[in-house]
């Protein structure tokens, strides 16, 4: 049990309603995203502005408690989850838009803001932040640097890391750290760079400057339907390979194809093997030709059909299955278990393979729905947990699938981050010298190791957990949002 | 050339160690004018070159660290793709390890981005003397620490790159540049604009009161837009690398020249446009001044560092005793041995 002399500080400088500990009130921050991950904080913080954080951070410092930063709750691999005699630090309270500069199309904001919050603050100027994970309406600012944040658009406009230009950081021994602004460079080592992605390993983000860019004038979507799955893959070298970067290039299989259609009827051919969603954007006159030259690849390519979105509700509808595909192969099995690969493109094909061959294996269904432009899948491993041996059966499978990434040149996590799920398959990803360079590195920031301990970075003695996103009787954790 | 060195250099490294010694890491010396004293025995990486894997439709190019730059443009050309980043080659010398550890970028770092939005991951030795790999090939990684972009601008201070993977991009169907005689004033309202439309901007400059825009993109949409932003003129079609390498007639002067960072939304240094050519829609200035501009406010994270020529008592470097960067600085190099006097 923590010294309760920390509650009582927290008490003498922050207004009651910011401080939780009644075990009820607790419970909904037992976990983020992934609710097989539960744990009881001891208690539950949140601040209102960044003198409140400095304060919850050096009382936890002076007394050597834990703290493990939390946004919006929405992470996909356990990083926010609680530590039991440690605090939670909630940002959810800091939501203010502190600045919006229409001359350097910039915004600057509190971390508990959330992603699509800032789009909606500039759209009426013809600007948007450009990033945008599926749980955008829910997702904050401040989590999305921690987990460098990809979405549907990346692989045009890239990730957080390239659209955050400035940052402002508290660390565990009471230093601001000013990092960027709104210029496009600082003196000094990229720590910017580093904190990007960091996961809540090397302080708080307390503000973020993000860059906005023009809303594109013109927006189109294809939809390519394949009786083979390999030359639906193969159309996706094949798109890039000529010189189109689509905004967005999205795949599915059959399972996931007909689970979707079954869910949302957004239209699509349930006797397909595979379907191409292929994202256009731009000003008209750029639009058209790469409309054009897309059907024209996709057709060559094998495709058996190819339809073109031009209205806004014809875009939405395409989107519309490919968004619900999470919860919709949710509904094939009691429960599931969401991988998160990144493999070169060429790769693609191989993996499915793989894929393929390791369900057969070990007698567990696999939908599959993938960035296919970014080459980061998202394998969903279907299974019955009430089943005896079934759940650990589809972690050794998900993990079997992630090495195989590993394997052809890939990586074990494209977007949803290590936190505690994946920190096994760290082991795979990385050797012993750079598992150490990283815990120097952690050690340079928070030599203490309160900030969020225990995650992202297995201890070399450790490495024997398998993990997911464990999805029991078709329950996705906030199910309110999307997830794609 | 296709020769690894890698055991070779990771040998070096140490044998330093070992014996004590700094480092002071090399390559094609294509940036030694900004004069930045590192004392150590040269380490150098020219013999260590060629490229490892590149799959056009990858969209990603890997090279040993010795690679220069315009053995990467060649192999590049050949496929019409080109680096996502651009910095600058300065006279077809820089090697890739050089354009890392430098992290500069041309005229177009505000669309396409800098070398560190373009890295991908790096092979590496620490200070310890241990081989490392950091990212990869792919577009999205966010597995681990971004230990790749911490070592874009280091200046070889936390490790000695090997190898590295950049993002490449297909190259435009079409570039023009539209040039208008314009004011400081005019320019920078012009400036603004290009950050707020979407137009297929790839690139600006301005110079000598003129401001050249680049547009990039597909044929069609680049016509359409250099309608719309005014008159196109036809314009050396080595202009924009010229600026980038600075081999431009602006950057031919013998006089102390800064290059200033800016706010996105500032233009250059507004009461002294004559005297600089000015990139990235305001945000990057090149200027020649006598003075020590590191002490100049420039407002909203400016800053001001020196390039060339200025003198020796002006290459002081930043504070950082007591720092996180210092520790970084030990986590990765705890003797000490990387390039010892470079200033970062």
């Amino acid at each position: 049990m923590p010294n309760p002399r920390v509650l009582e500080l927290f008490r003498a400088h922050l207004p009651p309603p910011s401080i939780i500990t009644d075990p009820a009130a607790v419970r909904p921050f037992e976990t983020d995203g992934i609710t097989a991950l539960r744990e009881r904080p001891w208690v539950v913080v949140l601040p209102e502005n960044v003198e409140q954080v400095r304060t919850i951070l050096e009382i936890s410092y002076d007394h050597d408690v834990p703290v493990v930063t939390r946004g919006a709750g929405t992470g996909l691999s356990g990083g926010a989850r609680p530590i039991r005699d440690g605090v939670l630090l909630t940002m959810s309270k800091m939501r203010n838009i502190i600045d919006v500069d229409l001359d350097a199309c910039t915004a600057t904001v509190e971390p508990g803001v959330t992603n699509l919050a800032i789009s909606d603050a500039v759209r009426s100027q013809g600007l948007y932040y450009a990033p945008d994970p599926s749980s955008q309406i829910a997702c904050s600012i401040g989590g999305n640097v921690a987990e460098n944040s990809g979405g549907v658009h990346c692989l045009k406009y890239g990730l957080t890391v390239h659209n955050v230009l400035g940052i402002r950081v508290q660390t565990i021994e009471g230093e601001e750290l000013v990092l960027g602004g709104k210029t496009y460079d600082s003196p000094g080592y990229d720590l910017l760079a580093l904190m990007m992605g960091s996961e809540g390993m090397l302080g708080v983000v307390t503000e973020v400057t993000v860059k906005l860019l023009p809303e594109p004038p013109d927006k189109r979507v294809l939809l390519g339907v394949y009786d083979d799955l390999s030359k639906a893959g193969e159309s996706v070298s094949d798109i890039i390979g000529a010189g189109v970067i689509p905004a967005g290039l999205e795949m599915m299989d059959a399972l996931a194809i007909r689970a979707a259609e079954e869910y949302v009827h957004a239209g699509y051919p349930t006797d397909a093997a595979a379907i191409l969603l292929c994202e256009l954007d731009g000003s008209t006159s750029q639009v058209d030709p790469d409309v054009a030259r897309v059907t024209d690849i996709m057709k060559a390519g094998g495709a058996i059909n190819v339809r073109t979105a031009t209205t806004e509700e014809e875009c939405e509808l395409f989107w519309k299955g490919r968004k619900a595909a999470f919860p919709a192969v949710g509904r094939l099995a009691p429960d599931y278990y969401c991988m998160d690969g990144s493999v070169p493109r060429h790769a693609i094909g191989r993996v499915l393979s793989e894929i393929t061959r390791l369900s057969k294996v070990y007698q567990l269904p696999v939908a599959n729905v993938f960035h296919a432009g970014d080459g980061n899948l998202h394998p969903l491993v279907l299974y019955d947990a009430n089943n005896d041996g079934e759940l650990r059966r589809a972690e050794t499978l998900g993990g079997k699938i992630l090495e195989y990434c590993v394997a052809v040149g890939g990586t074990i996590t494209g977007e949803h981050g290590v936190g505690v799920e994946k920190l096994d398959q760290m082991c795979v990803q990385f050797g012993k010298a750079e598992l150490n360079q990283f815990h120097r590195l952690k050690a340079a920031f928070d030599p203490g190791a309160l900030m969020n301990p225990g995650k992202a970075i297995p201890e070399l003695a450790r490495c024997s957990e398998l993990g997911g996103m464990h999805v029991h009787d078709g329950k996705v954790p906030h199910p309110e949002l999307e997830r794609f | 050339m296709n020769v690894d060195e890698s055991e070779k250099l990771t040998a070096s490294v140490q044998y330093a160690i070992e014996h004590d010694r700094a480092i002071s890491i090399e390559g094609n010396r294509s940036k030694a004018f900004l004069g930045w004293p590192v004392e150590g025995e040269t380490l150098s990486t020219l013999g260590h070159t060629g490229i490892i894997d590149y799959r056009p439709d990858e969209l990603v190019i890997t090279a040993r660290a010795g690679t220069s730059l315009s053995e990467l443009d060649a192999v590049l050309r050949d496929e019409n793709q080109v680096l996502a980043c651009d910095p600058p080659r300065f006279g077809g010398k820089g090697t890739l390890g050089g354009a890392i550890a430098a992290g500069f970028s041309g005229p177009g770092r505000p669309w396409h981005g800098s070398v560190r939005d373009g890295l991908l991951g790096v092979e590496l030795v620490n200070g310890l003397g241990e081989r490392m790999q950091f990212g990869g090939q792919v577009m999205k990684n966010v597995a681990g620490y971004d230990v790749s972009r911490l070592m874009v601008g280091a200046r070889g201070t936390l490790g000695l790159i090997l190898s590295a993977s950049l993002k490449v991009l297909p190259r435009p169907q079409c570039t023009r540049t539209v040039v208008a005689g314009v004011d400081g004033a005019e320019a920078c309202h012009r400036s603004r604009q290009l950050l707020r439309k979407p137009y297929p901007v790839s690139g600006t400059c301005y110079v000598d009161n003129r401001l050249y825009v680049r547009l990039e993109g597909n044929e069609e949409a680049v016509v359409v837009a250099s309608q719309t932003l005014g008159e196109s003129l036809t314009v050396e079609g080595s202009f924009w690398d010229q600026v980038r390498d600075h081999e431009h007639s602006f950057f031919r002067k013998d006089r102390p020249l800064w290059r200033v960072s800016l706010a996105r939304g500032a233009f250059g240094i507004p009461d002294n446009y004559p005297a600089q050519l000015v990139e990235w829609a305001g945000s990057q200035t090149w200027t020649y001044l006598d003075d020590d501009v590191s002490t100049m406010e420039l407002g909203e994270g400016g800053y001001a560092t020196p390039f060339r020529n200025v003198a020796a008592d002006l290459l002081k470097g930043r504070d950082v005793e007591d720092s996180y960067e210092r520790r970084l600085k030990f986590a990765f190099d705890p003797r000490g041995i990387f390039n010892p006097g470079m200033v970062v």
